[in-house]
């Protein structure tokens, strides 16, 4: 019985939903595109050096998307991302070159896995005070956050003076060696980094589809009040979003200082625009309760691509900017129409079932 | 019903229909309003009635259907098509502006300006002087809208209506918080726009206000036209055999398995009200297992937030609550939900489901935990919930993992009661569960009501609909502003004695001696 109707409507809704198949694998065609158009365009662009650098560059931004992919799923957004960064890789030059003066004479040193849990802890912390103030606090995600960026780089240049952390080298008495390796190393053939993004991207995904959380996650983003009601513990959720997405920002915090052996207070301005972009680029909606991993990694490899192809054909920064805004914002258009013509198809056939 | 004379009709509605995702609200329906007649429309709740109100207002635009305005086709693209063709509509939802003046409401997007453009507030503010006058409420221009009584608001929306010196002017329950004196104030300003030949729509619940000031009727039932006559022709058991339908009410029978232990107790539980006083005063109950209690009450008598603060959904209530006779001290929603208490909430779009996510994530959402080995999903045992969900409430769904939000009404509250079920509760919180839903996902849902009472749940619902409370429950309470007003054995009870209770402490005492004197 249920069958009848469906087969009814199936060929006058298959132009619609062929069109709204191309929609929703518009990243991809939007990924293929630009790796088809420089690889023509771009001399070396093939090679596989570059693919590896521009893998190098696309995982700054990709770590930062994931983690401000679940936070726009909750319905927040997370500001403080681009100076956590910063705060984060001056507290890893810091520990490298002075460690903890422990006021009596002594000075502690950390080794460098150490230096790293420390510097990740320090990122998961900030998380938490956004979290803290969004969830107990009632602030607005938007200005909690812009707050916290705020803090944090002002922290972030407070810790130097505004001077770089230079040649973080460490030294051998001290073991504190080695940590170069997480920017310039390599397992495999491919860059250490990329090989972090690989692990956590494939946890992030797991962690959306198939746990509990991840399940929450969606819930509270899709209409919050149901899942209160639902026995969801919103607040653990927030507190969760913000402080992944503070986890992330540290991973790239200490990959950057790792990659130029030094901690300069300023960097990261700006690298939230950039994650946001990416996600919403992936298919992410500002409004809450949709997008995923998978698309928001395709979407920052989009745009860094697009920048890295750019810059190899020569067209001047400017134009970069104007063609990335441009592709953002075509990007949310395609995802608006999507959203139209598919709740037309559903209506249409409501009304012919019923 | 074609006997009714077709003179001087100034608006026709032919086979309108309206679809909202999840719901056809209106269903080919053919309506007239007839020029200098107050034209009445009454249904049920989610009969469609504000639907077809909406569409003839431009606030919605109709899925298929024509609109006829003194013979000619017209479509209306939003309210303001409609305000410029002459139809004004006071909206059951006050529609005002909290933190603008009375005067400002009354001409917003109609602003009087003087030569440069500038609002003209003092003239503004004596026109709106004459409007509020007729309407005697002692509302000055320039107060600000939100420091008045619900009812005032109401009486301002009313006049912002009649300053559109419209020719068609619909009113929307205007008199659901309006105090007996200020009803008849109102029914004077109808008769003066009627003599001057406006055409009235004019929706109510209160049977005998309708017959009073009446002049034709048309009866909604789920979302379809059912009758429709000139009000001298009808009385009171037609409207209603027209409104509830004779073979509208499917409640599956009592099977008279007999109650077991207490299962649930509620002890002098409190909510104090925003604005002072209490939402739910002092209201202690006892439910047995496998026992249907239900809860009648008018609108805002207290039983939604009754049911919130046992779930636990206000940190400022105050009471007791037992479950099996051992006091539950947590005081979250999660941990209740763990100790065994499910609440279906009244809307269920807003509170009931995630319309965003698939019908299989819906189900299960307040159940993961039970799916889960440490943090993972176990996909296999999840499906074989879903599927065995859909199954045992017969949810008509092609496949769980579509959206929710393309179901229909009663299909996409069977989702809300079957994620309750879920978590395996003990007690069971059904808020209005049949608001909404076509005649046969009703039978349905009283069908799984009496199941799971026969499986030894103990089930409180409440209701504002008076067959349904009398036909379902075991026990009926009733509740009327905030208070436990009265408890009645299902053989004991009468609709004039829970009536009269759901009136107790509550409206105005006009109204109450309306009904005495009948």
């Amino acid at each position: 019985m249920t069958d009848i109707p469906a087969k009814a409507a199936a060929p006058s809704a298959s132009s619609g939903s062929m069109l709204l198949t191309l929609m929703k694998l518009r990243t991809f065609i939007a990924l293929i595109a630009v790796l088809v158009f420089f690889s023509i365009a771009a001399p070396n662009f093939l090679s596989a050096a570059n693919l590896i650098l521009m893998a190098k560059h696309v995982a700054l931004n990709a770590f930062l998307a994931m983690g401000m992919t679940f936070v726009i799923i909750t319905g927040g957004i997370d500001l403080s991302v681009g100076s956590i960064v910063g705060l984060c890789g001056m507290v890893a030059g810091y520990l490298v070159l002075n460690g903890i003066d422990l006021q009596f004479g002594y000075t502690i040193y950390f080794n460098v896995v150490e230096i790293a849990l420390i510097t990740l802890a320090v990122g998961i912390l900030i998380g938490a005070v956004n979290g803290l103030l969004i969830t107990r606090l009632n602030v607005a995600p938007f200005i909690a956050t812009l707050g916290v960026l705020y803090v944090s780089r002002g922290l972030a240049l407070l810790s130097s003076d505004g001077r770089t952390f230079p040649n973080l080298v460490g030294k051998p008495e001290l073991g504190t060696t080695g940590f170069g390796y997480l920017g310039a190393g390599k397992l495999l053939g491919l860059p250490v980094s990329i090989w972090i993004l690989i692990v956590v991207a494939l946890g992030a995904a797991y962690l959306a589809k198939y746990t509990p959380l991840g399940r929450h996650i969606f819930a509270v983003g899709g209409n919050e009040r149901a899942a209160r009601i639902s026995g969801v513990r919103v607040n653990m959720v927030k507190m969760f979003v913000y402080m992944f997405s503070g986890f992330c920002a540290a991973i790239v915090g200490l990959i950057i200082s790792s990659e130029l052996m030094a901690s300069h207070p300023a960097t990261g301005e700006s690298f939230e625009l950039n994650a946001i972009a990416a996600a919403v680029l992936g298919g992410t909606s500002m409004s809450g309760g949709r997008g995923t991993i998978g698309g928001t990694i395709v979407g920052a490899f989009v745009i860094g691509i697009l920048s890295d192809g750019l810059v190899m054909m020569g067209v001047s920064s400017f134009w970069q900017m104007v063609i990335k805004g441009l592709v953002i914002i075509v990007a949310v258009v395609v995802d608006q129409a999507q959203r139209r013509l598919q709740s037309r198809v559903t209506l249409m056939q409501m009304a012919k079932v019923g | 019903m074609s006997a009714v004379v077709a003179r001087d009709v100034i608006l026709k509605l032919e086979d309108v229909s309206k679809v909202y995702s999840g719901t056809v609200a209106v269903k080919r329906a053919n309506f007239e309003v007839r020029r200098g007649a107050v034209n009445v429309l009454v249904g049920e709740n989610g009969a469609g009635k504000s639907t077809l109100m909406k569409i003839i207002a431009g606030v919605e635009q109709p899925t298929a259907g024509r609109i006829l305005l003194e013979g000619e086709e017209v479509s209306f693209s939003s309210s303001g098509d409609a305000v410029n063709r002459g139809i004004g509509m006071v909206f059951q939802e006050l529609n005002l502006f909290g933190n603008m003046t009375v005067a400002e409401n009354i001409f917003a997007t109609r602003e009087i300006t003087n030569r440069f453009r500038k609002i003209d507030r003092r003239e503004q503010e004596r026109r709106a002087a004459e409007f509020l006058e007729r309407l005697q409420a002692g509302i000055r221009p320039d107060m600000l809208v939100e420091d008045l009584r619900i009812g005032q608001q109401q009486l301002v929306e009313i006049a912002k209506a009649v300053s559109l010196d419209a020719r068609i002017l619909i009113m929307d329950e205007p008199t659901s918080a309006l105090s007996a004196a200020e009803v008849e104030i109102l029914f004077k300003v109808i008769a003066d726009l009627k003599a001057r030949g406006v055409a009235i729509v004019y929706i109510s619940h209160r049977l005998e206000e309708l017959i009073r000031i009446g002049d034709y009727i048309t009866v909604l039932r789920d979302g379809r036209i059912t009758g429709q006559e000139q009000m001298k022709n009808v009385d009171t058991q037609w409207i209603v055999r027209q409104m509830i339908g004779s073979d509208a009410k499917d409640f599956a029978k009592a099977d008279g398995h007999l109650p077991g232990e207490e299962i649930f107790r509620a002890e002098d539980i409190c909510l104090p009200r925003a604005t002072g006083g209490l939402a739910v005063d002092h209201v202690s109950l006892s439910l047995r297992a496998g026992e249907i209690l239900g809860i009648y009450g008018l609108m805002g008598a207290g039983r939604s937030e009754l049911f919130d603060c046992i779930m636990g959904r206000h940190g400022h209530a105050t009471g007791a609550i037992f479950i099996a006779g051992k006091q539950v001290r947590e005081r979250d929603t999660t941990r209740r939900i763990r100790r065994g208490l499910a609440l279906i909430p009244e809307d269920r779009q807003r509170e009931g489901l995630v319309s965003i996510l698939s019908v299989a994530s819906n189900l299960t959402l307040a159940s993961l935990s039970r799916f889960a080995r440490l943090f993972h999903i176990r996909g296999a045992e999840e499906r074989q919930a879903v599927t065995g969900m859909v199954r045992e409430l017969a949810i008509k769904v092609a496949d769980p993992a579509q959206e929710v939000s393309s179901l229909s009404g009663g299909n996409q509250q069977k989702v809300v009661i079957g994620k309750a079920l879920l978590t395996g509760p003990k007690v069971l919180l059904m808020d209005e569960p049949s608001r909404g839903i076509d005649v046969g996902a009703k039978a349905d849902v009283f069908r799984t009501m009496r199941k799971l009472s026969r499986d030894g749940l103990g089930i409180l619902f409440a209701t504002s609909d008076l067959d349904e409370v009398m036909a379902l429950s075991d026990r009926i309470a009733v509740m009327s502003n905030g208070k436990l007003t009265g408890m009645f054995d299902r053989a004991k009870a009468t609709e004039a004695a829970i009536v009269a209770a759901s009136a107790l402490g509550h409206g105005p005492a006009g109204h109450r001696e309306t009904t005495t004197h009948d």
